[in-house]
């Protein structure tokens, strides 16, 4: 599918330029384009090197075990092909409280690592296992207590109460949150039926 | 409102103390863990360049030709007959390929109508309520080289979807 919504979006692009006249602009996009994905990456590099870092530590000293294991009931409902004991909850869990906070730098290293674990557990393949898509949901629809950023351009462009949109921010994110686990499980159920 | 800037100044530091006053209660080595685990970053960060260089050229070629408008326009009357204000349509379809891009219209969107506008606050809860689909979807994956992501795609759109029609069924109901 991603290879389908990949090819669509940039033909479509170039056939709606001939119509448009912006084919010089598509010129220009192309590379742009290209350019600011180098940049994102390089610029992520610092955030993974010190999250990953740090993580190492709490890795170490246990402080992921007990992480999981306060959380275990629930992690294991919604990840059920994840061994109890398995260093891939630690991390999963990490990146799920991360992004409660609304620390996204964080979130992101602590959600690769997650995904690393995940592929081992998966034999190593290059496809997307259950667990993977599970964790893919839970970030785009991420649970978020305090969103930040928003706060700070409400607050920039003179909002009388910033905070708000607190509140039903957390309400919609908790019922996208929801629905995505239900369409995740929708869809899996789907595809181990059609394999059979 | 004091009280929720100063727990996002607060909480990182105290994270990061945490784990390190944790790592050194349970005699890890943390400096010499922090170099070894830090050295991932820098391979990872590599490998998500090649997935992101293809994802961001798509994205930016399907905007800059007006593809993106012309489909706005398409869908705007479905929208009009769901009551749903035509002004955060773009915002909502942004959001799953462009974080960047959707932190700007938000931006716009408030500035033009006013932050404690209907439609400000109905941004602002988009905003904040959905994460960059593609962006997770590139990353994440892109980092430990999955190419075949079956239906996560899927899901993923979908529960963008969600996001969006919740958003605007709690704004109308709490705000207006």
């Amino acid at each position: 599918m991603v290879n389908y919504i990949w090819v669509a979006m940039m033909v479509i692009g170039f056939i709606v330029a001939m119509f448009n006249g912006t084919m010089d602009k598509v010129n220009e996009a192309v590379f742009k384009g290209a350019e600011e994905a180098v940049t994102i990456s390089f610029a992520m590099i610092s955030i993974l090197v010190f999250w990953l870092g740090l993580m190492k530590i709490a890795e170490k000293g246990g402080l992921l075990v007990v992480l999981a294991n306060l959380f275990r009931p629930i992690v294991k409902r919604i990840f059920p092909d994840v061994p109890p004991e398995h260093p891939a909850l630690g991390y999963i869990l990490s990146n799920m409280v991360a992004n409660l906070f609304g620390l996204g730098n964080a979130a992101t290293p602590m959600g690769i690592k997650a995904m690393e674990q995940l592929k081992k557990l998966n034999g190593d393949k290059n496809e997307a296992s259950r667990s993977m898509i599970t964790l893919l949901a839970i970030n785009t629809s991420s649970i978020t207590l305090i969103p930040t950023t928003i706060i700070a351009i409400r607050m920039k462009f003179g909002s009388e109460s910033p905070t708000d949109i607190v509140g039903p921010t957390l309400i919609a994110t908790a019922f996208s949150t929801v629905g995505a686990l239900l369409i995740d499980r929708f869809f899996y159920y789907r595809s181990k039926k059609r394999r059979e | 409102m004091s009280l929720i800037n100063s727990f996002s100044i607060w909480f990182v530091p105290f994270l990061i103390g945490f784990i390190l006053l944790y790592g050194t209660i349970k005699k890890v080595p943390t400096y010499e863990a922090f170099v070894e685990g830090g050295k991932e970053g820098f391979s990872m960060a590599i490998s998500i360049i090649p997935f992101l260089v293809g994802m961001l050229v798509s994205i930016s070629v399907f905007r800059a030709s007006g593809a993106l408008d012309l489909m706005l326009n398409f869908c705007k009357p479905l929208f009009d007959r769901l009551h749903i204000p035509g002004e955060v349509v773009p915002l909502a379809l942004m959001r799953t390929i462009s974080g960047s891009g959707a932190l700007g219209m938000t931006s716009d969107l408030i500035a033009t109508y006013g932050p404690d506008s209907f439609i400000g606050r109905l941004a602002s809860t988009i905003q904040g309520s959905t994460d960059t689909t593609f962006y997770v979807l590139t990353v994440y994956f892109g980092a430990v080289g999955i190419r075949k992501m079956g239906y996560a795609v899927k899901v993923g759109l979908f529960a963008d979807l969600i996001g969006f029609i919740s958003s605007c069924i709690v704004v109308s109901l709490l705000f207006s």
